[in-house]
């Protein structure tokens, strides 16, 4: 169990936290002019890397707020902590 | 047999207070401070189990949690006993009783002892050559494997004794309380961090406690003496907490960690009571030193698995902790000098040893003069090549060595003999390092995996981090902790140490015979029953992964996980494919490093608080009246409220009757009900819904289809208007912390620029819900001031009123197809309200009922429960509910997913109703529905997903899905059961008053 760095709480336990999957995948804007590839591309496509990952994760047993992390999925270093709608960090 | 073999006082024996026992339900003594273990030994047992596969006679080996065969079953008390447990671990008390397991019927006549001489036709993979075939045949096996096996009993009936969780946050942990913990404690504590000692035996100071010699020394005192002096001291220190028969099991990322405090198996189980038996350290450390010491490596060789083959060190221990000799004639092979510190204490309390065997030609060194002195013959340049004895060793025979140590040379010479001791040098305990993350290297000089680098905050100091000698260890430790504290200073600078031990060592992984090996015994791991040939034989089938041949030959698969034979059949792997140790790896040391209990890992989460459960604020009335409940998701609601001999269909029907004929009430207050306000609220709707919200008019009530980004139902439920800018949104019971959090995330990340706050409030208000065509007259009743005329409040819509004082919101919606009103008041004046309705419904013979009834009334209405009807493969069209989709929004969650060239399929699932060819036969739900028996092979083409006998209609009604079924109406399909097959016809899903007419009855 790592220890994350809520950028609104603190640092606490992952049990209070839940995995929101890949960060930085937009909803396009404008699905209905999307073709079935695309839509699906949004939809169903995701990175799963051995390394640096950027995830979103939710407080949920806390402040319930969304934020980003920077993992590196092979030891669970968590490299950066970031509020939704920043720039992801240089790592 | 029974001889003693006390010897002389040892250092944790209290010879003063003399302690029963039974052991295989013979009675024995010991005395208080011996392990199960030491005080067996000093009865002169050694069997104490059969081995795994061969059955063989196998005794005690070592003194500590590494130990393979001493695995005991303690208690024959069906709830309080304990399996696997080691001998070596269990401190003895008044009436402990234990017994041998591994073995059938008993463990000095074991039928299973036959498989070890039919042993040549039981190899490597011998389970998955064996019993591959014929498939049919596995049970048969199965019952004779597992009756032989015997890995213990389970206790049958409900453990008594307590068990906890603690959270533990410190500065430091030093795991292990050896010299160079210790040491570490000391340092840490002393430098103002707040740190925290554990060791898992009972008493402090790992094995360098009763080295007390000469020999050995740190500033001029006898090592012994010097670290007791350090003991007593830490004991006072004011920042340093210390537990001792505390075994940490896991040590994880980010210095998280696992341990296992026993608190009261030292006593007498009358003295327990009341008492929390063992505890669950989870510590969360900001630095973590480990000192766990290393672990004493047997030798390999032919029979090298004989009761009274023990350790060199394990019989140093029990002479000197416990003063036990564990023979009478001993004789000690080593490739090593501390076989020699064995020799000496031996020596010391007067116990005879009758030869070393060293594997080394040259020796040199202190230690080994010393005993030289003492007239000790010693075989320089030989080694054990076979020994003899069934159920204990009485002999070895023994061999020179050839220059390179792959051969024996010379003719053979036999010993007598009744314990041989075996050093093969030292293994640094790496299991924890290795289990945070760690990674190693190999040292070659003296064949040791050590750690090379840390994953975390931690370092590991003293033997398990390769310093083996007393020397090295002190020489080392305050440079590490200086280093690793950051601190200046530390106790330990300048410290003088004698060590009169030689590092010299002569590796021999498999030592040689003058047999083949096709034709010995030489065991790797003693619990799982591999030997040195099982690993051969796995590389010339072709294995070349250490993990791959672990399997194979089940090598280090045991409850101990292979702590004492792992290195040795790495070394034989690398030696016969070629392969450098360091390239080879290791296997994966998993969590935990000893067995733990299951009450300990549970905890206080047994029985009622093994989960958490919700209750509504009307649960006390309907446990009242007689309620049976059912779990829905952590909420308890009423399921049906039988009356007197009814069972639950009875009850159920009653209730579903009564709630059409006249009124119904249901308890609603576990609905998921969400708070929805801004000036965005009505724009936020119209995204997370499938229809359209912004022309529903305040006071009004809309039903609301919510879907996933795929497409797919999501969950559904009743919205109401309260204001311009102010909705209640409600949803299904399960879904609500879900649908909570969804629409969140979206506000959050996707929509950021909405006015919208959502405010979860299903705790903050009971539901009510009364229903029936006598509803109107039971609510004008309860609420006397409300107008509920059709024109002022028509079905769904909303008002705000009061019953007395008590503000409420009324809606008038429906989930059952009748005439019904949904009454929302401050959850504690739930249960005052609720039995107003029940008196004013008296005269209409108002029924409560349960969820069965529910979900019976709205299946006649075809009204799907998502979850049930639907999942998660679902979209409304497949529901058949294209008319709550808007064509005219741009976008909504999930809209682009409904065109999709799957979505849009024909042949998709679709819900459909099902009528049985015989209006009394019941459909099962989840039986699979077919259209074709004779087809081959059958196509499945859906399943039953709700299904009732209706009272109102008085026949059986089911909804399901079936591939292609809007199209299908009026066929015929079958339903196979086990016994029969059962034609249904494929209807409307709407069984009961399609025109809404009862609505506005
Ligand atoms: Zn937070």
């Amino acid at each position: 169990m790592f220890l994350i760095n809520c950028p609104f709480c603190g640092e606490r336990e992952q049990s209070e936290f839940k995995a929101g999957g890949e960060a930085h995948i937009v909803r396009p804007k404008q699905p209905t002019e999307l073709s079935d590839d695309e839509w699906a591309e949004y939809l169903f496509m995701r990175k799963n890397i051995k390394g640096i990952q950027f995830e979103r994760w939710n407080h949920i047993h806390g402040c319930r707020k969304w934020f980003n992390i920077v993992r590196d999925t092979s030891n669970d270093e968590i490299k950066a902590v970031y509020k939704m709608g920043k720039k992801p960090p240089l790592v | 047999m029974s001889k003693n073999l006390r010897v002389k006082k040892g250092k944790f024996i209290d010879e003063t207070s003399r302690v029963s026992f039974k052991f295989n339900r013979k009675k024995f003594y010991g005395f208080k401070g011996d392990t199960l273990a030491s005080a067996l030994l000093a009865n002169n047992v050694h069997l104490v189990g059969r081995s795994f596969k061969y059955h063989r006679p196998r005794g005690i080996m070592t003194a500590g949690s590494e130990e393979p065969n001493a695995i005991v079953q303690l208690h024959n008390d069906s709830s309080r006993t304990d399996a696997n447990v080691r001998a070596t671990e269990v401190e003895i008390y008044e009436g402990l009783e234990a017994t041998s397991q591994n073995c059938w019927p008993s463990v000095n006549f074991d039928i299973g002892g036959i498989n070890n001489f039919f042993s040549p036709l039981l190899p490597a993979g011998f389970y998955y050559k064996t019993f591959m075939w014929p498939a049919s045949f596995w049970e048969k096996y199965e019952y004779f494997i597992r009756k032989s096996a015997g890995l213990g009993k389970s206790p049958t009936r409900p453990d008594p004794d307590i068990y906890e969780h603690r959270y533990i946050h410190c500065d430091v942990l030093v795991i292990g309380a050896g010299i160079s913990g210790i040491m570490a404690a000391k340092t840490a504590a002393k430098s103002g961090f707040k740190t925290l000692l554990v060791d898992e035996k009972p008493n402090l100071g790992g094995s360098t406690i009763y080295q007390d010699t000469n020999l050995f020394k740190i500033n001029n005192q006898n090592s012994g003496s010097w670290l007791e002096k350090e003991i007593n001291e830490i004991k006072k220190l004011k920042n340093l907490e210390i537990k001792t028969r505390t075994s940490v099991a896991a040590f994880h990322g980010y210095n998280f960690l696992l341990a296992r405090e026993s608190l009261i198996d030292h006593l007498p189980i009358e003295q327990r009571k009341n008492k929390t038996r063992q505890r669950l350290l989870k510590i969360r450390a900001k630095k973590v030193i480990t000192a766990t010491g290393s672990i004493e490596r047997p030798l390999i060789f032919d029979n090298n698995d004989r009761p009274g083959i023990l350790l060199s060190s394990a019989i140093k221990k029990y002479a000197d902790f416990f003063g036990v000799a564990c023979g009478e004639k001993n004789i000690l092979l080593t490739n090593n000098d501390s076989a020699y510190e064995t020799a000496i204490s031996l020596i010391q309390k007067g116990i005879n040893i009758e030869a070393i065997i060293d594997n080394r030609e040259s020796i040199d060194s202190k230690l080994i003069y010393e005993v030289e002195k003492n007239n000790i013959k010693i075989f320089k340049g030989f080694t054990v090549v076979n020994t003899s004895g069934y159920k204990k060793i009485n002999g070895v025979s023994i061999m020179e060595l050839s220059k390179d140590g792959q051969k024996v040379i010379g003719s053979k010479i036999n010993l007598s003999c009744d314990c041989l001791g075996i050093s093969g040098g030292w293994t640094p305990a790496v299991h924890l390092f290795t289990q945070s993350g760690g990674k190693l290297q190999f040292r070659d000089e003296d064949q040791v995996f050590i750690p090379k680098t840390y994953p975390s905050d931690q370092i590991s100091v003293g033997s398990c981090n390769g310093d083996l000698e007393l020397d090295k260890i002190i020489l080392n430790i305050s440079k590490s902790l200086k280093e690793f504290l950051n601190i200046k200073k530390t106790d330990y600078e300048n410290i003088e140490v004698l060590s009169s031990m030689n590092k010299s060592k002569r590796n021999i992984w498999l030592l040689p015979s003058d047999k083949i090996i096709g034709k010995t015994k030489p065991f790797i791991d003693y619990q799982n029953d591999a030997t040195a040939k099982d690993i051969k034989l796995a590389l010339r089938e072709g294995f070349r992964s250490i993990e791959h041949v672990k399997r194979y030959t089940t090598t280090g698969m045991g409850t101990d996980q292979g702590k004492l034979g792992n290195m040795h059949a790495l070394g034989i792997i690398s030696e016969t494919s070629g392969t450098k140790m360091g390239e080879l790896g290791t296997t994966t040391f998993r969590p935990p490093y000893t067995p733990l209990t299951f009450g300990t890992i549970v905890g206080r989460n047994v029985g009622e608080y093994f989960d958490i459960f919700r209750k509504t604020p009307l649960h006390d009335w309907h446990t009242n009246n007689n309620a049976e409940f059912e779990n829905v998701g952590q909420w308890k609601r009423a399921w049906y409220y039988p009356k007197k001999d009814e069972n639950m269909h009875q009850a159920v029907q009653r209730e579903s009757k009564a709630a059409r004929e006249s009124a119904g009430i249901l308890d609603a207050s576990t609905l998921g009900k969400i708070d929805i306000q801004g000036t965005d609220a009505s724009e936020f709707l119209n995204r997370v819904y499938t229809n359209a919200w912004s022309k529903l008019a305040i006071g009004k009530c809309r039903y609301g289809l919510m879907l996933n980004e795929d497409g797919m139902v999501y969950d559904d439920g009743v919205t109401t208007r309260l204001g311009e800018n102010h909705y209640i949104m409600t949803t299904t019971t399960g879904g609500a912390a879900n649908v909570m959090g969804k629409l969140e995330d979206y506000l959050q990340t996707e929509w950021p620029e909405l006015d919208v706050y959502l405010t979860s409030v299903t705790d903050h208000y009971a539901t009510i819900s009364v229903c029936g065509p006598n509803s109107k007259k039971i609510i004008s009743k309860v609420i006397p001031n409300l107008d509920l005329t059709d024109e002022n409040f028509p079905h769904m819509s909303f008002k705000n009123s009061n019953i007395e004082k008590v503000k409420c919101r009324v809606m008038r919606i429906s989930f059952t197809g009748e005439h019904s009103y949904e009454i929302n008041v401050q959850a504690n004046y739930g249960k005052s309200v609720w039995e107003k309705c029940m008196e004013a419904g008296r005269d209409f013979n108002i029924t409560p009922y349960g969820t069965e009834t529910m979900h019976l009334l709205r299946a006649e209405k075809g009204f799907i429960i998502v979850g049930q009807d639907t999942d998660a493969t679902m979209t409304p069209i497949d529901l058949q509910m294209d008319w709550i989709v808007s064509k005219k929004k741009y976008d909504f969650i999930g809209k682009r997913s409904l065109y999709r060239s799957d979505t849009i399929k024909d042949d998709r699932k679709q819900l459909v109703g099902l009528l049985t060819d015989n209006p009394n036969e019941v459909l099962e739900e989840g039986a699979q529905i077919i259209a074709d028996i004779n087809k081959s092979p059958v196509e499945m083409l859906g399943h039953v997903t709700s299904s009732y006998y209706s009272p109102n209609l008085n026949k059986s009604i089911a909804l399901g899905v079936v591939r292609g079924g809007k199209n299908m109406m009026g066929q015929k399909l079958i339903i196979p059961m086990e016994k029969k097959n059962i034609n249904v016809t494929v209807s409307d899903p709407v069984f009961l008053d399609k025109e809404n007419k009862r609505l506005n009855d």
